[in-house]
């Protein structure tokens, strides 16, 4: 009997040690203001599993390091998950964090946190993510998303060289404010809105690749008269790509992503993507942790929405869009040096 | 279908009865109307191309099923089957990559599955934990576990075995059939053969429906708890080959709901969640219902939260069918 509640316990512990959020600390303390010296970044991302957040949270705890700022990373558990962002920042508040990166779950979801620790003084700026109201953190630098759309509406429209589109559109988690932003963007790149009879269908695939797969291989059941594919991001691309593939249709059509991570770069360079529009986290997790360096020693916080900027990735350039070959994209994939 | 709570025959029997003498007819009964519906309310999708794409995009979630409805039929439920076959994947995928030989990867990978389901039954048995709580966690750490191996990466697959399933394909009657198809439809014959003809499928009904009677009729419970954790993580580990067949890559993030998706097709099927009732045959028809449902109503341009909306409602109506016929049968 002991033996057994003895392996209870210990299984009790292994349980409470591989659940729950993955927790940074390097500091104690509790001076939470700007003009007080030393600049203590902590840092909220959407998860702390997918590439584009480890990129993102490397990237801003090599800038501390090399800034002598204390760093601190915390995550929500999923994308979506507002409880578990809204307790990270809370989190940060009690260790004394003075600055506050964070890239909301939900444009809305958080705000209440974010207000509590503004009006405590301490600095907070929303990176990749715009929140809503915008002027609900002190700044925001993150991807244009709506204009990086609208650069790859803009590719694919002059990639079709005149023909009509006849479009397919796969969405990711419907309703999120990236989502929109991008889906909204490559409308108007491509020169189309909502409900144009050029779109010939949808699918929401929550990112998820084999989603993608199954809502494109039922769209294309419906019909296989399509020249152009808009995908919202890499993965969801892919997934495209596999049901493109199995119906022989890779030839005729355009497709064109969003995301510039390396693997995406590479499907690129292997023709699965006609482009990819690349995002630069690096940028944006540098500048965030230069501004709280600058809060820390004047007080000075920025402001606004600053565009760290997107790039169209191709290797069939077109004229009269700017773009990279997939070269220089496998050399800065999301902004890193490789 | 013969289940241990068959009633002896009767002149007439209530329609509560039949259904739950012959759990696999409801749900057949919904795919037949569902194909019929789609086949006239479209051009497209009475089509062997489509219905041969239709039975591949249930495929994964089927091979989930067929192990979750083992599970379910002992009254357990198994959480983690989809994360166990995600890190599996990704297990094939990285082995391959990494200039492994195929078959060594993919052994790899079903072991990795059968040691999850070892794992799980044996603190099912050993220390009589809820199997949706030892399920919960495991999904928790294996989740966790896919994401440590391939750093949110997705790893492409170029080996051709772990292809195989979805590549090779034959015409039978015109129909385009893909290995994987034909190795899920071997894979539900043999469980349902093993469920139905051995002593192991008696012992298995008998556990579910009634753990301490079975133990007093001297059949060893808890072997047969394992077993089923056993066969259910070999599923798993075939499921996960199933998913490299199906999609080029092996990614973390994909099937986050698979395990959600494979209760679904078994509770559809008609198998009881409180065990003991149910059959493999229903299941295969409760995975096809949910893949008929999504393609049918994406060819007629339905948006995708009205998909989840039909496919709710639909397996609530399968609970209340389930309890209807308990009700009638205790009466």
């Amino acid at each position: 009997m002991r033996q057994r509640s003895l392996t209870a316990l210990t299984l009790a512990a292994v349980l409470a040690a591989t659940t729950g959020c993955t927790v940074e600390r390097h500091w104690g303390g509790n001076t939470n203001t700007g003009g007080s010296g030393k600049a203590k970044v902590g840092l909220v991302t959407k998860t702390d599993t997918n590439p584009y957040f480890v990129e993102l949270r490397n990237a801003a705890r090599a800038a501390a390091q090399a800034n002598g700022a204390d760093f601190s990373a915390l995550a929500g558990q999923f994308d979506g998950d507002n409880d578990g962002q809204v307790r990270a920042i809370e989190n940060l508040r009690q260790q004394g964090a003075n600055t506050i990166l964070i890239t909301p779950s939900s444009s809305t979801g958080v705000l209440k946190a974010i207000k509590d620790a503004r009006d405590a003084g301490v600095l907070v700026i929303a990176l990749d993510t715009a929140t809503e109201p915008a002027d609900a953190v002190d700044a925001t630098f993150a991807t244009d998303n709506f204009a990086a759309g609208e650069q790859q509406g803009a590719y694919v429209k002059a990639a079709l060289n005149g023909t009509p589109p006849k479009l397919l559109m796969v969405d990711g988690t419907a309703g999120s404010t990236v989502d929109t932003q991008r889906h909204g963007g490559f409308l108007k790149g491509i020169g189309l809105t909502d409900g144009s009879p050029e779109i010939k269908g949808h699918t929401a695939a929550n990112g998820d690749q084999s989603l993608a797969q199954q809502g494109m291989e039922n769209l294309l059941q419906r019909s296989t008269d399509i020249n152009a594919v808009y995908s919202m991001n890499e993965p969801m691309g892919r997934g495209a790509y596999a049901a493109l593939k199995a119906r022989g249709l890779t030839g005729q059509i355009v497709m064109g992503s969003i995301d510039g991570g390396c693997e995406g770069v590479q499907n690129v360079k292997d023709g699965q993507f006609a482009a990819t529009v690349m995002q630069f986290p690096k940028k944006m997790a540098e500048q965030g942790v230069l501004a709280a360096v600058e809060y820390a020693k004047t007080g000075k916080k920025p402001s606004g929405f600053v565009n760290t900027g997107s790039a169209v990735i191709t290797d069939k350039p077109l004229p009269g869009i700017e773009s990279h070959d997939s070269a220089w994209g496998l050399q800065n994939c999301w902004g890193g040096q490789k | 279908m013969t289940t241990v709570t068959a009633t002896h025959a009767r002149e007439r029997e209530s329609l509560g009865e039949f259904l739950l003498r012959a759990p696999a007819v409801g749900p057949a009964l919904a795919l037949v109307v569902a194909i019929v519906v789609f086949s006239l309310a479209t051009d497209t999708f009475f089509d062997l191309d489509n219905l041969s794409t239709v039975v591949q995009q249930s495929l994964v979630v089927g091979t989930l099923a067929l192990g979750q409805t083992l599970v379910i039929l002992i009254a357990g439920i198994d959480l983690s089957n989809a994360a166990s076959m995600v890190v599996a994947t990704l297990i094939m995928a990285k082995l391959a990559a990494a200039g492994t030989n195929g078959f060594v990867a993919l052994l790899a990978g079903v072991v990795l599955t059968i040691i999850v389901g070892i794992f799980i039954g044996g603190l099912a048995t050993r220390i009589k934990l809820p199997a949706f709580i030892i399920t919960l966690g495991t999904f928790t750490m294996l989740t966790a576990v896919s994401k440590l191996i391939a750093g949110g990466q997705a790893v492409p697959v170029t080996d051709g075995l772990l292809q195989w399933l979805g590549t090779k394909r034959y015409l039978f009657g015109g129909i385009p059939i893909t290995y994987g198809m034909t190795l899920a439809l071997l894979m539900y014959l043999g469980i349902w053969y093993a469920l139905t003809k051995t002593a192991w499928g008696k012992h298995v009904y008998a556990v579910g429906n009634a753990p301490e009677s079975a133990r007093l009729s001297g059949i060893k419970v808890n072997r047969t708890v394992l077993s089923v954790y056993i066969v259910a993580g070999l599923t798993f580990g075939i499921a996960a080959w199933q998913a490299l067949g199906r999609t080029p890559n092996a990614d973390p993030n994909q099937f986050q709901l698979g395990n959600l998706d494979s209760i679904t097709a078994v509770v559809l099927g008609g198998t009881s969640l409180f065990g003991g009732r149910g059959s493999v045959l229903g299941t295969l028809m409760g995975a096809l219902v949910v893949a008929v449902l999504r393609s049918g109503l994406t060819q007629m341009n339905v948006d995708g939260n009205y998909q989840d909306l039909a496919t709710g409602a639909l397996l609530i109506a399968a609970v209340v069918v389930d309890r209807i016929a308990r009700r009638q049968q205790q009466s």
